[in-house]
């Protein structure tokens, strides 16, 4: 035991692997949040008038809200005024092609090991890339552009297609859905847009890598897609940020829309700074993550590997209103030292037929507490829902915590709902078996956590999936207990 | 209309205050006295409280309720009070009515040295030193508002208090009745159950109601198991439709101690059982079991808390209801296995039947766990019945009722079958098969 705690300790107490700060000039706002920022965001970004209403209203309502008490996570208070509500690169002009890039932020996309240009080649993949709030370049967007698909920044859209933003942004979380949700409407930097026309297979993964990189800049991304009747789109996320002792608010909204037929497929792989071994630093991540099935047959499903950041507080939802929808959420969520997550998922069954599968696997290490919180509604009038959920969480010391709080709210007898949790150990004897077998500790250990994650891990493209596995291992060497 | 009711009752406190003359001095009083600003402070509980998310008490509140202080005459025979007492029981019998201990119908048969079961008043009086110590030192009345109002209105209930190494042989009957016949009225019981080392005994609490006015029942039972000490408690919930049940369970365990608890509720307006548990020393053990039948527009909350304090210890629940109508289930349970409670068991069911369009279940079992080397594992369900059971059923040439009947009563029997006092776990076999429609 005391063996195996000293790996831990000595494992648990490497660097962060991506921890750097980059220089390069960049234009800010001043300290602080009122209308004037909200007006300074909108006019920067050359915003039409509806936006700026939109943002004002958002940014009222939120001077009436409360910052939400009943989460399992703890921090210090926010000061919303010590905080930069707007960080650009200076200069940040469009760019045709990857050699205009400023060779700073190429090096570190390079450090990071994103390098654009093998994507470009190997996997295939747009990149809308955002470092500190404003795309810099997009690529692959006139392949794209051929089909019919829209995938560009969200200012780019709101000077493009105004139209289609000012009919979805705000559909599926509304300005006054929460604390967090509206002040990211108020002072949304940028994000990413993606608009699939009818009946268009998205032939590619879109992706978006997002930078946290001015320090004490709070991140307001805002992502916005939109599937139209018969589409089908896979979107990924992902994420690294540089190492700093300040904490960082990240405050997303993300919305999704699935039309008749269509379906999308939203992965994130998340790997913000989860601060330093006493828990110093670190990424806050208070994300408000939900997609409306609107239309019949429509279909979407989350996926998310969560190891980063110093608090995770996010719940991924699915509104069912189509009938015959399907809502999906697969989670693996990782927490170290003295990180802490508190996630899980809403599925709110409101169409007939309407079917939402549940899969979180929870990893506790160090002294890190992990909560797992869902609800599964199902309303009057949805017949013959179904859900199914199964909730596990894995303890690693003696000194983490694993939570469950799942909430049911049944309301038609048609509906099938099943909940299973479990909670429980690396087996001793499992151990044994695969150390016995001339495999390291360590090696058993990143074995074990990885079969036990897998039915997760699968649902990531193949792209992440890779990625995702080292992570799983790298954020656990060691520590078993 | 909660505030009106609020201060009703704190003005039924200095009524029962007024008639306590030197009493009023007492410790025991004083901590009547802080109960009362507790409760004054924190008020009804209201459906913002995360504790009370699904429970609305507003049906309760809405009503003007007096509190039932001193037990006035009441028209009750020894005719109607057999009535209640279900065939074959052979034991000892308490008679609560509103709360209050009957000295005219209770019937202790139960001759052993060592062995005290009989009313809160009279033990205030022989066993003081008890009281004094373990009263209102488990049920946390500084948090929960009913809790608090329970202990300011603390008059009489059950004193149960066995010596070292006690057994006692013949099963204990609490036989609770609601007298609302004349006015709206509250009863309080507070029941403290005392278990030495090594004792053990059975018992079960059986709730009634006569009459038709709203009656509000708002007990609290504290229970101390030593070590080696043993509990079977049932809880039987017969209530009338106008009735308003609150019961608080808070039972404290040391060493190698064992409770079970079965909780069947198919009668009532509004329940709401909290039954919380701490094992507090190593290798004891906590069963809770429960079964709801309901319909109308009943509403049920069973609420547990199982605290793994210590490691080596071992909880299972199994919770499985019925509901029908316009009825509405409710089930939260917690696991809370603490920092060095290594070696835990715990786990935890919670298995549901809808019945009709407008049926309801709302669930919340949770796991807080914070040891590693442990076991634990929830699970929840809501359904129907199998449709291929009642195609087999069916093809075999039995009715569609009869199959349903069957179906349900199978379901109800894994709890029934907890029930470990032979007469009774007959009687509510038979009790089922007739709320069930047979």
């Amino acid at each position: 035991m005391s063996d195996q705690n000293q790996i831990l300790e000595e494992l648990t107490g490497s660097e962060y692997k991506y921890g750097f700060s980059t220089d390069f000039e960049e234009v800010r706002a001043p300290k602080g949040l009122n209308e004037d920022i909200v007006k300074f965001i909108s006019a920067k970004k050359n915003e039409p008038e509806f936006m700026l209403e939109w943002r004002l209203k958002a940014y009222r309502h939120w001077l009436t809200m409360k910052e939400p008490n009943w989460q399992n996570v703890q921090y210090p208070p926010i000061d919303y005024n010590d905080l930069y509500y707007y960080a650009a690169p200076k200069n940040a002009k469009k760019l045709k092609s990857l050699d205009e890039l400023d060779p700073q932020i190429k090096k570190t996309y390079d450090r990071l090991g994103i390098p654009l240009e093998e994507q470009l080649i190997l996997a295939g993949v747009a990149v809308d890339a955002v470092i500190d709030s404003v795309s810099v370049v997009t690529t692959y967007k006139e392949k794209l552009a051929e089909l019919g698909i829209i995938f560009c920044s969200i200012s780019e859209a709101i000077q493009e297609n105004p139209e289609l933003v000012k009919k979805y942004l705000g559909s599926v979380v509304p300005i006054t859905d929460n604390y967090f949700a509206s002040l990211n409407s108020a002072v949304f930097s940028d994000g990413s847009f993606v608009y699939i026309p009818k009946g268009v297979r998205c032939p590619m993964e879109l992706s978006t890598y997002f930078r946290i990189n001015a320090e004490n800049t709070g991140q307001f991304e805002r992502t916005l897609i939109i599937a139209e009747e018969g589409s089908y789109v896979s979107y990924l996320e992902g994420c690294t940020a540089p190492m700093r002792d300040e904490n960082q608010l990240h405050a997303a909204v993300v919305e999704l829309i699935a039309h008749e037929n269509a379906e999308i497929k939203y992965s994130t792989v998340q790997n913000w700074y989860p601060g330093d071994k006493d828990g110093k630093g670190g990424i806050y991540n208070f994300v408000t993550k939900r997609g409306i099935c609107a239309g019949n047959n429509s279909k979407i499903s989350w996926t998310q590997v969560e190891t980063g950041s110093s608090i995770t507080w996010k719940y991924p939802s699915v509104i069912l209103k189509g009938d015959n929808s399907i809502g999906e959420f697969y989670s693996v969520a990782v927490t170290n030292n003295k990180q802490q997550a508190d996630t899980g998922t809403k599925m709110y069954h409101i169409g007939k037929n309407t079917k939402s599968r549940i899969v979180s696997k929870g990893i506790s290490a160090g002294e890190s507490n992990n909560s797992y919180r869902g609800l599964v509604q199902v309303s009057k009038r949805a017949e013959n829902a179904r859900n199914f959920s199964q909730c596990d969480s894995l303890l690693m010391t003696d000194r983490c915590g694993a939570h469950t709080f799942p909430y049911f709210e049944i309301d038609n007898p048609s509906a099938i709902v099943e909940h299973e949790a479990t909670t429980s150990k690396i087996g001793e004897d499992i151990m044994f078996y695969c150390q016995q077998r001339g495999i390291s500790q360590e090696d058993a250990v990143a074995l074990i956590v990885n079969g036990y994650a897998k039915e997760v891990l699968n649902q990531l493209p193949m792209e992440f999936a890779v990625e995702a596995q080292k992570l799983l291992a790298i954020s656990l060497e060691g520590s078993v207990g | 209309m909660e505030e009106e009711l609020k201060y009703k009752l704190i003005s039924d406190f200095k009524l029962l205050e007024s008639s306590l003359n030197g009493e009023a001095k007492s410790p025991f009083h004083k901590i009547r006295q802080d109960a009362i600003s507790v409760f004054e402070e924190l008020g009804f509980p209201v459906k913002k409280l995360e504790e009370w998310k699904y429970t609305n008490l507003s049906n309760i509140t809405k009503n003007r309720f007096r509190q039932f202080l001193i037990p006035e005459k009441i028209n009750l025979t020894f005719e109607e009070v057999a009535g209640f007492i279900y065939p074959e029981f052979e034991g000892n019998i308490i008679v609560l009515i509103n709360g209050h201990y009957s000295v005219k119908f209770s019937k202790i048969v139960t001759q052993k040295d060592g062995v005290f079961i009989g009313s809160f008043s009279e033990a205030r009086e022989k066993h003081n030193d008890l009281i004094q110590n373990y009263f209102a030192k488990y049920a946390d009345y500084y948090r929960n508002s009913l809790t608090a109002l329970n202990t300011a209105f603390a008059i009489d209930g059950v004193f149960i208090h066995l010596e070292k190494n006690v057994t006692v042989d013949e099963p204990l009957l609490i036989l609770n009745i609601a007298d609302s016949r004349e006015e709206n009225l509250i009863a309080q019981p507070r029941n403290l159950f005392i278990l030495e080392e090594g004792s053990s005994i059975l018992m079960a609490d059986d709730y009634y109601t006569i009459g038709d006015h709203p009656f509000f029942t708002n007990s609290v039972t504290e229970i101390i198991l030593k070590q080696n000490a043993s509990l079977e408690h049932y809880k039987i919930q017969n209530d009338g439709s106008n009735a308003y049940h609150i019961g608080t369970i808070q039972v404290e365990q040391e060493r190698d101690s064992r409770f079970s608890n079965t909780t069947i509720s198919w009668g009532g307006g509004l329940i709401r059982n909290n039954l919380n548990a701490t094992l507090n020393g190593e290798n004891s053990e906590s069963h809770f079991f429960g079964l709801y039948l309901l319909k109308d527009k009943q509403f049920v909350d069973n609420h547990t808390l199982v605290d793994h304090a210590v490691p080596n210890c071992n909880s299972n629940e199994l919770y499985k209801g019925l509901i029908d109508d316009k009825a509405t289930g409710v089930f939260n349970g917690k696991i809370m296995v603490r920092k060095d409670a290594q070696k835990t068991n715990a786990y935890q069911s919670n298995k549901n039947i809808l019945l009709s369009e407008n049926a309801k279940i709302n669930a919340k079992p949770q796991l807080e766990i914070f040891a590693d080397d442990v076991k634990c594992s929830h699970g929840a369900t809501s359904g129907q019945l199998d449709e291929n059971s009642m195609f087999y059923l069916q093809s075999r040439g039995i009715s569609k009722v009869e199959a349903k009947i069957l179906l349900m009563n199978a379901f109800s029997s894994e709890v029934i079958d907890s029930v470990k006092i032979d007469s009774l776990r007959q009687h509510l076999h038979n009790l089922i098969l007739k709320k069930l429609g047979k």
